[in-house]
């Protein structure tokens, strides 16, 4: 399905006005890590511009219920609209699913930045970084040794709760300079 | 809930394909509705705040995962209901949940055996599903199987901990065993959805057929927690048909009043 829809993107659209108008969806920021741009997530799954001129966007959520993917929705028609785009059209597709593989390296970077402990490679369903996930041997068990303070970059740190304040982030505690973190769940 | 598209390939299969195909999914989206409802009884009530914010996620993750099922549901039927006509517009009787999910909370410990028994069935579940001929399941189960292995993991961590704690916690471990096993065996239940489950081969998962690696991952859970398997003397039946506990009708008030008197609201 992403194979026709490129193909069809390229067929029908001026290239320049696409890599012009894909550049603006890129750089809206996301909403609750706001120094992200949706380039850096790896959540703007494709732009496409119809012979009418409507702009089609395909994003991806992160989760299936993270409440920022509306907001994102509505950020990106925003941003296309004020860049020139006459009518916009959002859409969310589920697969292939995302996965925290897809952020970028500059991603990551901006993350330990802000203060928050990026995301390490992504286990296979059914496996967790640490605790009691393989406890029946049948599949296999990633482990993962600690995450790093994003503050004082100390190792000794402590998953205080595998939920944070967002799907996507883990709660940790520094055991060096005992300040709180976000850690960003490998997934 | 806002207005959200989700993409889906056209689907203009036969008639009774596409009514079983809505009735599998509504028993899907149902169960993850509902206990999504229950879990957002324990915010502000969990033992800790940690726990508060844990259950909430979890909520949220099966809300999503309802409202993704709910929608394609409502496509799938083609009569122009969308997720909220269908969360908050039908009856008690029109519901397909389980009825392990409209259970009371009870204490931590009936809700933590609620958990694991359903997190270890819906992880089995979506990896079934990864494989199913369906695209927007099979893209659904992708995503779902990943939330829902932490939501395994985090009712394993607690079983675990109760069981093995003090001689306080363990008996009450147990006793939310004791008290949730009764409805376990629905969930495997195949004989209420029978026929759709003939019309729809290669789409959906055949419950019966997830029990063996459920038992295995549960069994070990409770062995290492030195709890007991409960030997439960009844069982809860009919949730794929429409019937259930007194639970649901109290529940559904609660999920449904606003939007039934204040219909088409928004934020």
């Amino acid at each position: 399905m992403i194979a026709t829809f490129a193909q069809s993107a390229v067929q029908t659209t001026d290239p320049t006005e696409l890599t012009r108008l894909r550049a603006v969806a890129a750089s809206v920021l996301d909403p609750e890590i706001p120094v992200l741009t949706l380039d850096d997530l790896g959540i703007l799954r494709a732009v496409r511009i119809d012979d009418d001129g409507t702009v089609h966007v395909r994003l991806t959520p992160t989760y299936t219920g993270c409440p920022a993917t509306a907001v994102i929705a509505a950020d990106v028609q925003a941003a296309l609209l004020a860049a020139g785009a006459e009518r916009v059209e959002v859409r969310t597709v589920l697969s292939p699913a995302w996965t925290t593989d897809w952020i970028s390296a500059d991603g990551r970077r901006k993350l330990t930045e802000y203060g928050i402990d990026p995301p390490g490679q992504c286990s296979p369903p059914g496996s967790l970084p640490a605790g009691r996930a393989g406890l029946s041997g049948r599949r296999p068990v990633v482990l993962t040794l600690s995450a790093r303070c994003p503050r004082c970059g100390s190792t000794r740190t402590r998953e205080v709760s595998r939920f944070g304040s967002t799907p996507c982030k883990a709660h940790w505690t520094c055991q060096s300079c005992l300040e709180p973190f976000d850690s960003f769940k490998a997934i | 809930m806002s207005v959200e598209s989700i993409e889906n390939p056209a689907r203009t299969g036969d008639s009774v394909i596409r009514t079983a195909l809505t009735s599998y999914l509504l028993g899907l989206g149902d169960d993850a509705l509902i206990l999504a409802q229950r879990l957002g009884e324990w915010v502000t009530r969990a033992p800790q705040i940690e726990e508060d914010i844990a259950l909430a996620n979890i909520a949220l993750d099966l809300l999503g995962q309802a409202r993704t099922l709910l929608t394609y549901a409502g496509e799938v039927e083609g009569e122009g209901r969308d997720e909220d006509d269908l969360a908050y517009l039908r009856d008690e009787r029109d519901f397909r949940n389980v009825q392990l999910v409209e259970i009371e909370n009870g204490d931590f410990g009936v809700t933590m055996a609620r958990q694991l028994t359903f997190a270890a069935y819906q992880f089995e579940l979506y990896t079934g599903l990864l494989t199913s001929d369906d695209h927007t399941l099979a893209g659904l189960a992708a995503k779902a199987v990943k939330e829902v292995t932490y939501h395994r993991d985090h009712a394993t961590q607690w079983v675990l901990r109760l069981g093995t704690g003090t001689a306080e916690s363990h008996r009450r471990m147990q006793a939310g065993l004791d008290a949730t096993w009764p409805y376990v065996e629905e969930l495997f239940d195949n004989r209420d959805v029978a026929d759709l489950l003939a019309a729809l081969p290669g789409i959906a998962v055949d419950p019966a057929t997830l029990r063996p690696a459920w038992s295995a991952y549960v069994g070990d859970v409770l062995d290492e927690a030195t709890l007991v398997r409960p030997q439960p003397r009844w069982r809860s039946r009919g949730g794929r048909r429409g019937y259930h506990s007194e639970n649901l009708g109290h529940l559904l008030p609660d999920l449904q009043n606003l939007h039934r008197s204040h219909p088409g609201a928004t934020w």
